[in-house]
């Protein structure tokens, strides 16, 4: 129980730290003034437009397939698996399960794998070419690195030493109805949940704030109609 | 002088070098263009030499910068080191040093960002590559920010669309606000404020040059194309970039506006207190001087009263003008609502062929062998007419309706592609000649291809940067320096005169 309890107190506290941290982000970001008009052109010139190029940017980064086709599929490959992994958790955090994540649990098995290959190769980029070792800090690789460790540890509760499904379930929905139950001890199941706690407090102070920073970057979310509508904010609206 | 160096060699048969090189390091670390006199500091606003505890101020005005651009703070946040840019920038490809790959050019200033703003720089610096401000830091600045010619071809291909230009824009400012300015851009922009243009021509020695324009073109064609300064009560308010009364090829644009204004019966006028398009201050990040300079061009146009406002072939006094004229100086509202505020010589010229007003002999321009350039900041900064991607459809459909033989460098090379001249960005300046003989080369492998070909023997521009810059590296590639010119010398040449008005 003891361990529970801490478990416990370290989802609350790194639950706090990532909604706090990411959210603070996020209306900083927001908060911020664009003073200039600055899409990289040719840019939508109306907002319908805008939205239809942001989405083609996040589902299957467009501007990345442009540029590098191997960084484009290992990177799309890891987030697409990413997504499909994080969908299959939902089923700890809901009662009744969404039919999605219901449908979606078969190919959770592989996206596993494939998230793993898809960072394996980013990982090997790093490595292999010149370029992309130059500029790669040690963060970048404790990245990867982390992800690389979730994702085997994940497996490792899957195919190595299962946990009891149910009562892990039971933990989760304990911590949200603030209603403590044991949780299973497990090494596998212990060891991830450790990694994942470290990923939560990392996100919004690393490259992770790529997920909020994206939307809005000026250069990707302005429309392109600084002579119809006359655009100021900050120090071109004093 | 600069020291010898070698112009880097060109391939067959291929539009891009791929792979692209193996990175040297520190293979332009010397390139350090002329600092700026205290007086061309304090004529901008700025302090004239390094100011004390300059690493404290200079953290300081990152901070503000950081606060009051959403580009820039979601820029440095958020580069996840992906390396989709690492081969995109024409400074890396033709100099081969790392530091000119823009996601390092951005670490440079992002090692002191997440230093003194960021919690993982401040507690763990080495893991995240922070560093604290220093000489050595502010030396590589000076080097590697006037490495970039804001160019935006790695906002492009960014996942994110993290454009190095302003990252380039933002050290500019904060270097500036210490004390550090590059000589080039800050005397010219002095010059500005004082005179109103960039070559600090004043007036009298603007009415005499027009003046012997008029001669020299009623000599040549037997007609008299008037080239107006200050009149009040033209329709049109032609503001250029300054080259265009004096540089070759530039002059024979400008001729060629004027006999586009004579043919199509519309007035225009230059204007002696705004006879400068170029607007540097974007080079160097300062906002004010960028406002302030155009409100110049308000002025005028008030002034003199006129309806609609073109401005001529400037790449990024266009971005300026498209971009932020309205932002920094509109609303436009005194103008005529039916033609946009500002239009492009293009967009100009465009209309009038449309509209079958100009009559053009495109056997006129059969001598030539014709491609075009697409000026960075007119691609990816900016548009023409209604439609995204205008800017690269008009100036190639103006070029084909004055001439026959016409034909593109390779798709990876141009439009939103397009690869810079190399001398952007406020870096036209002998004492980089280096930097841009090297940056040159992605363009100049592209037109060999077409050379090579198709027997290309004109690259057209219509930007005046561009159009100095290829003058001076053409010939470093084996080219003539003729083979550049003025989009609007083509159309110039076309027109057949006399046969409408
Ligand atoms: C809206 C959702 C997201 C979008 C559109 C997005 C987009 C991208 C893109 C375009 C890249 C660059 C290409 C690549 O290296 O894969 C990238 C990199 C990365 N993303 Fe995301 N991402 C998203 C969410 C996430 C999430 C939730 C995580 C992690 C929990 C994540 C982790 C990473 C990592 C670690 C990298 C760097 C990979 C490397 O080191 O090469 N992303 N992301
Ligand atoms: C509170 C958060 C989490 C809990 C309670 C949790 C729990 C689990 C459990 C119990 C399994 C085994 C599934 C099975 O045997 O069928 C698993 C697998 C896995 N987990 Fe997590 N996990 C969490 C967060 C994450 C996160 C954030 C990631 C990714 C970044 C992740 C990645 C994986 C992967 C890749 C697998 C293996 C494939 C799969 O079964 O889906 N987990 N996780
Ligand atoms: S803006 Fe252009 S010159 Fe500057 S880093 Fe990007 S590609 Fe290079
Ligand atoms: S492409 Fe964008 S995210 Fe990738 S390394 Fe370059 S700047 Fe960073």
């Amino acid at each position: 129980m003891m361990l529970s309890v801490i478990y416990a107190i370290l989802f609350y506290a790194a639950t706090l730290l990532l909604i706090v941290g990411v959210g603070r982000k996020i209306a900083i970001y927001a908060r911020t003034p664009a003073p200039l008009k600055i899409p990289t052109t040719p840019a939508p010139i109306t907002k319908a437009g805008v939205v239809w190029r942001m989405t083609k940017e996040v589902t299957v980064f467009q501007s990345l397939f442009k540029s590098n086709k191997w960084t484009w599929l290992f990177g799309w490959v890891f987030h697409v698996a990413l997504a499909l992994v994080l969908l299959r958790h939902l089923r700890y955090f809901q009662e009744p399960v969404w039919t999605v994540v219901a449908l979606i649990q078969p190919f959770g098995k592989y996206a596993a794998f494939a998230m793993l290959a898809g960072l394996a190769g980013l990982w090997a980029r790093r490595f292999l070419v010149d370029r992309v070792r130059y500029i790669t800090n040690l963060s970048d690789h404790l990245m990867l690195a982390l992800l690389v460790a979730i994702g085997i540890s994940g497996l490792g509760i899957k195919f190595v030493s299962h946990t009891d499904i149910v009562s892990l379930k039971a933990f989760v929905q304990g911590l949200m109805y603030f209603d403590l139950q044991p949780l299973p001890s497990d090494g596998f199941l212990l060891v991830h949940l450790t990694l994942v706690l470290i990923l939560m407090v990392v996100f919004p102070i690393s490259k992770l704030l790529h997920v909020p920073g994206l939307f809005f970057m000026p250069t990707r979310n302005q429309v392109d109609n600084p002579r119809e509508v006359r655009h100021t904010a900050g120090w071109t609206a004093e | 002088m600069a020291a010898k160096f070698d112009t880097p060699e060109l391939f067959e048969n291929i539009a891009v070098i791929d792979p692209p090189p193996k990175y040297e390091e520190g293979a332009m670390a010397h390139s350090r263009p002329f600092v700026a006199k205290p007086a061309h500091n304090e004529g901008i606003g700025y302090p004239g030499e390094l100011v004390d505890n300059w690493e404290e101020k200079a953290v300081t005005r990152l901070g503000e910068l950081v606060d009051g651009s959403r580009a820039l703070r979601t820029f440095l946040d958020s580069c996840v080191k992906c390396g989709a840019c690492t081969d995109k920038c024409h400074y890396f490809l033709g100099t081969k040093d790392p530091k000119n790959m823009p996601v390092a050019r951005q670490d440079l200033l992002r090692s002191i960002y997440r230093r003194y703003y960021t919690f993982a720089g401040k507690h763990f610096p080495k893991l995240v590559g922070a560093r604290d401000m220093d000489k050595s830091v502010l030396d590589e600045w000076y080097s590697y920010f006037h490495q970039c010619s804001q160019c935006r071809r790695c906002s492009v291909f960014c996942p994110y669309g993290i454009d190095t230009a302003e990252i380039s824009m933002a050290a500019r400012e904060i270097m500036d606000s210490v004390g550090l300015g590059q000589k080039y851009c800050n005397e010219i922009l002095a010059k500005v404020h004082v005179v109103g243009n960039n070559l600090g021509l004043p007036e009298p020695a603007l009415a005499d040059t027009l003046e012997g324009l008029e001669e020299d073109v009623e000599e040549d064609t037997g007609v008299a194309i008037r080239f107006p300064l200050d009149v009040k009560g033209a329709d049109v308010l032609l503001i250029t970039p300054s080259a265009d009364f004096f540089a070759e090829p530039h002059i024979d644009g400008l001729i060629g506006y004027a006999k586009v204004f004579h043919q199509a019966g519309i007035s225009w006028t230059l204007s002696s207190y705004a006879s400068e398009a170029a607007n540097f201050s974007m080079f160097i990040g300062s906002g004010d001087n960028l406002k302030k300079v155009a409100m110049r061009i308000r002025d005028a146009a008030i002034d003199l009263g006129v309806k609609r406002i073109i401005v001529g072939e400037c790449g990024h006094a266009w971005r300026v003008a498209y971009s932020f004229w309205n932002t920094l100086a509109g609303p436009f509202d005194f103008l005529d609502p039916k033609y946009p505020a500002p239009q492009h010589i293009v967009e100009f010229t465009y209309d009038l062929i449309q509209r079958g007003a100009l009559n053009l002999d495109k056997e006129a321009n059969d001598h030539r062998r014709i491609t075009f350039h697409d000026s960075c900041n007119v691609a990816r900064a900016s548009r023409m007419g209604d439609m995204p991607g205008g800017q690269f459809i008009l100036p190639r459909e103006v070029i084909k309706a004055a001439a026959n033989n016409f034909f593109d460098m390779a798709p990876e090379t141009i439009h939103e592609n397009t690869f810079c001249c190399g001398g952007g960005g406020g870096l036209l300046t002998d004492d980089l000649m280096e930097l841009r003989v090297k940056g040159a080369m992605p363009r100049m492998q592209a037109l060999k291809q077409v050379v090579d070909d198709h027997d290309v023997n004109t690259l057209v521009a219509i930007c005046a940067i561009c159009k100095t810059q290829f003058a001076k590296t053409l010939p470093y590639y084996n080219n003539p320096m003729s083979m550049i010119t003025s989009l609007h010398h083509v159309v110039g040449d076309a027109i057949q005169l006399g046969t409408k008005e």
